[in-house]
């Protein structure tokens, strides 16, 4: 049996494990309306204003430094399959590549981006 | 021996000499994996809560349940089928598509990552050549479902909750991420299948000491950071944000996440017991054949759960002995400590193979 195709037979019992689990609940838990119930949960008192409003920029700054970070793994890991037969000199290669990121996490550790405000 | 190949082997071979045609036999094998994978999925997730309930209760010098059943065993059942029957309210003012879909995307995360393990010998998920890449891959689709559980529900603790979520889970995942990509150095492979018969004689902690357990240690804590448990559990600080990013949900909505969440747990353990701890390999010492022969005779699959659980009570162990962060500590461990820690780690274990292999 092909990974492939576990794959697939995994993605649709994730999709009948939902929706077969959904269902399950409507059939069983009971229904019953009321006009508070349907209301937001703010520890009881009313929501005041729309909470999609903008947020703090300081979590987007975070996510820019993390695709920097993340997009350096994925260039990192066909070197790292094969390190073992490039040996030193692979080695050196990369350890420009790095120098540049650490360079770059240094930068944005003294200009603060790392420190939460 | 017990082991679970020849279980595989006798109905695979049952089938085919009953069923004439083999497309039928295929689509009963694939029912019956997915059947499998989810009873597993399930089962586990029931085990996990029932650990945590009970070792948290030791930790607090408090029994647990031990009513309903041997130790209390069914509490985990009774609680499944209370679940089931707790009314799911329809919440007013959400974005409707994005809250459904939410729940669905972190069971999806999870599951697919659960779909790409090792169990034991000849018992895996999918078994891709890029194998570390792909747990990587699909277990960080997860913290999609939770940013959009948050936005969706239009509720300003679900929407702080989920946004901690964000940062912390896209933070840890760089140390985990380094941490695997260290191993695969050592492994010279990301294929799972691959990198477990490279342990056959020694476990890779036992390979290259000194580089491996700095991995292993930033890879449990990076792990234990995705899970939102323990001391990271800002996204539901429950004394700050009530449940956080699922405060709207109810019923079996809420299972899902919960069910997410502690078979996230299992996985983390998981990886690391086969990326560091040799998977289902047994300890072996190379040269004594006696003690090696004794070693096989315990079944695979005992030896990865066993070493799997034994990680997650660790974890447990963790949560329940250490204070929460605050958010900045956190980022600060991340972004300040283990983040160069790793970048260094990788390098010393690029020399450490290049000196020792």
């Amino acid at each position: 049996m092909s990974s492939g195709e576990i794959f697939v037979v995994v993605f649709l019992t994730a999709i009948v494990l939902v929706i077969g689990g959904l269902l399950l609940g409507l059939l069983l838990a009971p229904h019953s309306t009321n006009p508070q119930k349907g209301e937001q949960y703010e520890s009881g008192i009313p929501t005041r204003g729309t909470s999609w409003m903008q947020f703090k920029v300081g979590y987007y700054l975070f996510a820019i430094l993390f695709l920097m970070f993340d997009v350096e793994t994925v260039l990192l890991f066909p070197w790292a399959v094969l390190m073992k037969s490039l040996g030193v000199n692979g080695l050196l290669c990369v350890s420009f590549f790095l120098v540049v990121l650490v360079l770059g996490l240094a930068y944005a550790w003294r200009k603060g981006a790392l420190e939460w405000k | 021996m017990l082991e679970l190949t020849g279980i595989i082997n006798w109905i695979h071979e049952t089938l085919m000499a009953n069923i004439p045609a083999s497309w039928l036999v295929s689509l009963i094998e694939y029912v019956l994996i997915g059947a499998g994978f989810l009873a597993l999925y399930a089962v586990l997730a029931l085990i996990l809560i029932y650990f945590e309930r009970r070792i948290c209760a030791f930790f607090q010098c408090r029994l647990g349940p031990n009513r309903v059943g041997p130790f209390g065993v069914f509490q985990v059942i009774a609680d499944m089928v209370k679940i089931l029957l707790k009314e799911i309210i329809s919440v007013k003012h959400i974005d409707k598509v994005l809250f459904y879909s939410a729940f669905f995307i972190v069971i999806m995360g999870s599951f697919l990552t659960f779909g790409g393990l090792q169990f034991a010998r000849g018992v895996h998920g999918a078994d891709f050549n890029i194998g570390v890449f792909y747990l990587l891959a699909v277990s960080s689709i997860s913290i999609v479902g939770v940013l959009i559980a948050g936005w969706a529900s239009n509720n300003k603790y679900a929407l702080i909750g989920s946004m901690r979520a964000g940062a912390q889970v896209i933070s840890y995942e760089l140390s985990a991420g380094l941490s695997l990509l260290t191993m695969v150095i050592l492994a010279g492979s990301m294929n799972l299948s691959t990198i477990i018969e490279e342990q056959a004689d020694a476990w890779f902690i036992f390979q290259a000491p000194i580089p491996v357990l700095i991995a292993l240690v930033i890879y449990l804590i990076a792990g234990h950071a995705e899970t939102n448990r323990g001391p990271f559990d800002l996204p539901e600080a429950e004394s700050e944000l009530t449940a956080g990013y699922h405060t709207e949900y109810s019923g079996i909505q809420f299972g899902f996440f919960y069910l997410a969440e502690y078979v996230n747990l299992f996985i983390i353990a998981a990886i690391a017991t086969i990326v560091f701890l040799g998977g289902w390999q047994p300890f072996h010492i190379v040269g004594a054949d006696g003690f090696n022969a004794v070693m096989d005779y315990i079944p695979t699959w005992a030896w990865f759960f066993g070493k799997a659980f034994a990680l997650i009570f660790l974890s447990l162990w963790v949560r329940w002995s250490f204070p929460r962060l605050r958010i900045d500590q956190l980022l600060h461990l991340e972004w300040k400590i283990l983040l160069p820690f790793g970048l260094f780690n990788l390098v010393l274990m690029a020399v450490w193979v290049i000196i020792f292999k």
